[in-house]
């Protein structure tokens, strides 16, 4: 094949819609970034411009309803419990929490005796990515968010539920 | 001053009480019966030669049912004159079945000791008479028991959500 000379004008890709929306939606996670503890310093960390999420499309938004990603970074207690449950009833679908650091993924140092701490924000939210660290590497969040992305990669958000279920019982009906 | 001429003072003012000064360690404190607590602050603050107008802290410490009492410390400091005072009441852990031991407020005089007794009250169960705020400040209002206490037994559930890292399953 004879070189090219890129010049940006021109070109068509082709792909299917499935791959198309996953990749929109992957590159550009806005987090409702919820910073309730040590890990939101590393959080901020990850922001700022040493390492920088914004590269990846990843913003912070002040709202659930703007957002697309939850990051639970920081120790839940059972004050704050009900209060992040309707924070995540406020963000609009598809929607993903990523639990940040050990005290959102176990409890953390506080599993054994801490009476006032919710034993891993899954007790309370669905979580997609857990990130160990206590608190975890910027680096160790940007390989979440990595991971999260892999997942998104991986979903197929345009067969809805009704069709599924369709095929699937003409697939086992005696024809 | 030092604590011997404060203790004097005191003393001197409320001898009829009860006011004991312990010395063995090396805090000295002074023991004061717990009805005179809001008399005696009243008295630490308002005299010209002592003016303590800095309630630093009131510690609640809870010395097990096998004793039976609880105390409650008060770490008071005059900024004008410099010197320090640490005064504290003890008084039995549970008064009667299901009621809460009772300390006079002194909320009143400094406004540190508002949120210092919410503290003690969510804590440690200490019921700060003619306080008027009192309720939860850290745990939740619906939280039950007091925590700090050797007592302690953690509750099963909080609105739906295992407490104890052991129990119970996650959300599905």
């Amino acid at each position: 094949m004879s070189e090219r000379i890129k010049t940006g004008d021109g070109g068509i890709i082709l792909t299917n819609a499935e791959d198309l929306m996953n990749w929109a939606r992957l590159s550009s996670l806005w987090p409702m970034g919820f910073g309730i503890a040590c890990c939101a310093i590393e959080m901020m960390a990850s922001y700022a411009s040493h390492y920088d999420l914004e590269r990846f499309g990843i913003f912070p938004r002040p709202s659930p309803r703007h957002s697309d990603v939850m990051i639970v970074a920081g120790t839940v207690t059972f004050k704050m419990a009900d209060r992040i449950r309707r924070l995540y009833e406020q963000m609009p679908e598809p929607r993903y929490v990523i639990s940040m650091g050990s005290c959102s993924n176990c409890g953390g140092p506080y599993w054994e005796h801490g009476y006032h701490v919710v034993k891993g924000v899954d007790r309370i939210i669905p979580v997609d990515v857990y990130v160990p660290g206590c608190p975890p590497r910027p680096e160790a969040l940007i390989g979440g968010f990595m991971k999260l992305q892999e997942k998104i990669r991986g979903e197929h958000p345009l067969a809805p539920e009704l069709f599924l279920e369709m095929e699937a019982n003409l697939a086992t009906e005696p024809s | 001053m030092n604590f011997q001429e404060i203790t004097e003072l005191v003393v001197a003012q409320f001898g009829h009480h009860d006011i004991n000064a312990d010395i063995k360690n090396p805090q000295p404190v002074l023991i004061v019966p717990v009805e005179q607590i809001a008399s005696v602050c009243q008295f630490l603050h308002e005299d010209d030669r002592l003016y303590f107008d800095f309630l630093a802290c009131i510690t609640a410490i809870d010395n097990g049912p096998g004793l039976a009492t609880m105390e409650v410390i008060y770490n008071l400091t005059s900024i004008p004159y410099g010197h320090n005072l640490t005064m504290k009441a003890v008084f039995p852990r549970n008064p009667s079945e299901g009621m809460l031991p009772v300390v006079p407020t002194v909320s009143h005089i400094w406004r540190t000791a508002d949120w210092h007794e919410r503290e003690a009250f969510d804590l440690m169960g200490i019921h700060f008479s003619e306080h008027r705020d009192l309720r939860r400040i850290l745990l939740p209002e619906d939280w039950e028991g007091h925590p700090l206490r050797k007592d302690y037994k953690v509750q099963d559930r909080y609105h739906g959500i295992y407490v104890r890292y052991e129990d119970g399953p996650k959300l599905d």
